[in-house]
C-alpha cells in the first residue's frame, strides 16, 4: 500500500494550473448521512502544504454518505486513543471518530491514523503510512478510502483520477485542453492542448496511457498518449470518422468507430499489430457508435440507430450476434456498463431534454438520475457508487456527479472555460 | 420544386447579366471585330473562369436530427456543381451538429449531413474524388447559446 503511494505517475511535459481548479458544491445529499468526527490531525498536519484531515473531511462529505461534524463544535482535538472521551463525541452525535498524527520521518512524512466506533467505544482500525511532501494529498485520499471501506463495506474511489476536456472558448493554440486531475478536481494537469477540438478521452486500464480523438491533423484521428513519457502516437488515420476509442479490459485492443466503409461501424483494433476487425455490419447510413467493453472482453455495448432511433445494443465479438438492451424512450446513447456488469448508464432523452439514466440489464427497469439540462458523457466510478457527467450550469459546461441511486449529487464548477467529457479512471491495481 | 427552378433561373439570369457586363466593358475599347464573333469570345471567357459564385450560399442548414437537404441548399449547390464541373477544384465539406445529444453520435450526424451534400454534388456530375467530407460534430459551434436560434445556426455543412 505504501509502495503504491510512492508510485505516483510522473508525467512529462505537464503544466500545473493554479487558477482553474474545480471546486465541489454539494447540490443534494442523503437525508441521513452518517455523522463522523474527523478530528484535525496532530503533529505537522496544520503546518504542511496540504491539510490532510481537511481533505479527508471533504472527501467523505462529497461521497454524500457522511456528515463530518463541524470543527468548531468539537470539544477537544485528541490525536491519541487515550485522549478520546467517547461520551463527548456521542453528545455531538458522531457515530465514528477519526484521529491522526503526522510526523516527519527520516526521508518522508509518517501518518498514523485510527478510526473508532463511538457507540461501541471500539477501535475499528489503526494504520501508518508514509509519503513525501508531494504525496500529502495521496495520503489523505488513502485515509478516506480506508474509512469509507471500513464503514460502508465498499472500496473507496477517492484516490482515483479523472480526465476531462476543457474549451477556454478563445481561439489559439491552447483553446482545447485534455486535463487530468484527482477525483476531487484538485491537482489539475494539462496533458495536451490544441487549437483544434479534442474528444472522447479514455483511460487504459493500466492507468499509464490514455486515448482520445484529436482534430490536430484537420481531421479526427485517435491518439494514444503515454502518461509516463508524454509520448503521443497516432493510432488511426482513416477516411471519415475515427472516434469513440475504448480500451479492452486487457488494454491490448481498442474498440472504435470508423466510417471508412461508408457509414459509422464498430471496429476492434489490435493495438500492437494495428490489425482491424469489423464488428458491426449494417446497411448504409445506419449509425453505430460509442462502444464500451464488457468486463470479460467478449462483448461490446454500443449505440445504434438501426431501429430508427438511437438505442443501446450489445454485440458478442465471437459470434457477431446483436441484442437490443434499451426499449424505453426515443433516444438512448453513450452507454457505460457498471463495474459489476449488471447495469448500464446512458444519455436518455425525455420530453426533448437529455438526462443521464440508469438501467438494470436483467429487468430492463430504467431510472432517470439527473434533472439538469443537456446532460451527457456519463462515466462511472470504479467502485460503482457514483458517476460523473457533463451538464450546463449558468450557461457554462460543468461536471457534475450523482450516486447510482440518485440520492447524492454534486457539481464541480470550472472557473474558466467549458469543461466536459469526464472519464473516471479505473482503480490503480 | 417549381420554386427551386424559378430561383435557379433567376440566379442564372443574374449571372449571365453580370458576365455580359464584365466582358462588355473589356471589349469596348479594344475590339473592332463584328458582333457575332464577339459573342463567341464572351462564352469562352465565362467557361474559363467558371460561373461567378459571389453571393451563392456556402453554408447549408438542416433540421434537428435530420440530414435532408433543404430547397435553398439544393438551389445553391446546383450552382456550385456547375462551377466545379466547369473548373474542377478540391473542396471540403464540413458537417456540424447542434449540442443536443451525445458527442460521438453528433459526429456521425455531422458526417451524415456532409455526405448528403457530397451525394447531391456527385449526382449533379461533380467528380467524387474532388470532395472531402469531415465531421466536427458539435465541437465547433458558430453560435454558443442553448436555444433554437443558436442550434439552427449550428446544424450545418460548410463548403470550403
Amino acid at each position: 500500500m505504501i509502495k503504491r503511494l510512492l508510485l505516483v505517475l510522473i508525467t512529462a511535459c505537464v503544466c500545473q494550473l493554479t487558477h482553474a481548479e474545480l471546486v465541489i458544491e454539494i447540490t443534494k445529499g442523503l437525508d441521513r448521512p452518517t455523522p463522523i468526527a474527523v478530528v484535525p490531525f496532530g503533529g505537522l498536519n496544520a503546518t504542511v502544504q496540504e491539510n490532510i484531515s481537511d481533505i479527508v473531511s471533504a472527501d467523505l462529505l462529497r461521497s454524500g454518505l457522511f456528515r463530518p461534524i463541524e470543527k468548531r463544535d468539537m470539544l477537544g482535538t485528541p490525536t491519541k486513543e487515550a485522549d478520546i472521551y467517547f461520551r463527548d463525541w456521542r453528545i455531538l452525535g458522531a457515530e465514528f471518530i477519526l484521529i491522526g498524527d503526522l510526523q516527519e520521518g527520516t526521508s518522508s512524512y509518517v501518518l498514523e491514523y485510527q478510526l473508532f466506533d463511538v457507540l461501541q467505544q471500539r477501535k475499528i482500525f489503526g494504520k501508518t503510512i508514509t509519503g513525501s511532501s508531494r504525496h500529502l494529498r495521496d495520503m489523505a485520499h488513502k485515509v478516506s478510502d480506508d474509512v469509507y471501506l471500513a464503514i460502508t463495506g465498499i472500496r473507496g474511489a477517492f484516490s482515483t483520477k479523472i480526465l476531462y476536456v476543457e474549451d477556454v472558448l478563445r481561439p489559439g493554440p491552447n483553446r482545447y485542453r485534455l486535463v487530468k486531475a484527482d477525483a476531487d478536481g484538485a491537482r489539475e494537469q494539462i496533458l495536451f492542448a490544441s487549437s483544434e477540438p479534442i474528444m472522447s478521452p479514455a483511460w487504459a486500464n493500466d492507468l499509464k496511457r490514455v486515448a482520445y480523438v484529436s482534430f490536430e491533423t484537420s481531421r479526427p484521428a485517435i491518439f494514444i498518449h503515454n502518461l509516463e513519457t508524454g509520448e503521443r502516437t497516432q493510432l488511426t488515420n482513416f477516411k471519415g470518422l475515427n472516434g469513440a476509442p475504448a480500451w479492452s479490459p486487457d488494454d491490448k485492443r481498442m474498440a472504435m468507430v470508423l466510417s471508412k466503409d461508408g457509414n459509422p461501424e464498430i471496429y476492434v483494433m489490435d493495438i500492437a499489430t494495428r490489425k482491424l476487425t469489423r464488428v458491426t455490419h449494417t446497411y448504409s447510413s445506419v449509425i453505430d457508435t460509442e462502444p464500451n467493453w464488457t468486463a470479460d472482453g467478449k462483448s461490446l455495448i454500443f449505440a445504434s440507430d438501426r431501429g430508427g432511433n438511437p438505442q443501446i445494443y450489445q454485440v458478442a465479438l465471437a459470434s457477431g450476434r446483436v441484442e437490443r438492451l434499451t426499449f424505453e424512450g426515443g433516444y438512448n446513447a453513450r452507454p457505460r456498463l457498471s463495474p459489476d456488469g449488471k447495469s448500464l448508464v446512458m444519455v436518455h432523452r425525455e420530453n426533448g431534454v437529455f438526462h443521464i439514466a440508469w438501467q438494470d440489464i436483467a429487468s430492463g427497469d430504467m431510472r432517470i438520475l439527473t434533472e439538469t439540462w443537456l446532460d451527457e458523457s456519463p462515466s462511472i466510478a470504479p467502485n460503482g457508487a457514483m458517476l460523473l457527467y457533463a451538464t450546463q450550469h449558468n450557461k457554462k459546461g460543468v461536471l457534475a456527479a450523482v450516486s447510482m441511486d440518485a440520492g447524492v449529487k454534486f457539481r464541480l464548477p470550472s472557473k474558466q472555460g467549458n469543461v466536459r467529457e469526464p472519464a473516471w479512471s479505473p482503480f490503480a491495481d | 420544386m417549381t420554386n427551386t427552378l424559378k430561383t435557379l433561373l433567376a440566379l442564372f439570369a443574374v449571372l449571365g447579366f453580370l458576365a455580359g457586363c464584365a466582358s462588355t466593358t473589356e471589349e469596348i475599347p479594344t475590339d473592332p471585330e463584328p458582333e457575332v464573333e464577339e459573342v463567341v469570345e464572351e462564352v469562352e471567357e465565362v467557361v474559363d473562369t467558371g460561373p461567378d459564385l459571389t453571393g451563392v450560399d456556402t453554408v447549408f442548414y438542416f433540421d434537428y436530427d435530420k440530414s435532408l437537404l433543404k430547397s435553398e441548399a439544393r438551389a445553391a449547390l446546383m450552382i456550385h456543381a456547375e462551377a466545379l464541373k466547369a473548373s474542377p477544384r478540391s473542396i471540403r465539406l464540413e458537417g456540424h451538429a447542434d449540442e443536443r445529444g451525445t458527442r460521438e453520435y453528433n459526429m456521425a450526424l455531422g458526417e451524415r449531413r456532409a455526405n448528403a451534400v457530397r451525394d447531391f454534388l456527385v449526382l449533379q456530375g461533380v467528380d467524387s474524388y474532388l470532395i472531402e467530407t469531415i465531421s466536427y460534430g458539435e465541437e465547433r459551434p458558430v453560435a454558443v447559446g442553448s436555444d433554437e436560434s443558436s442550434w439552427s445556426q449550428n446544424r450545418r455543412v460548410e463548403l470550403k
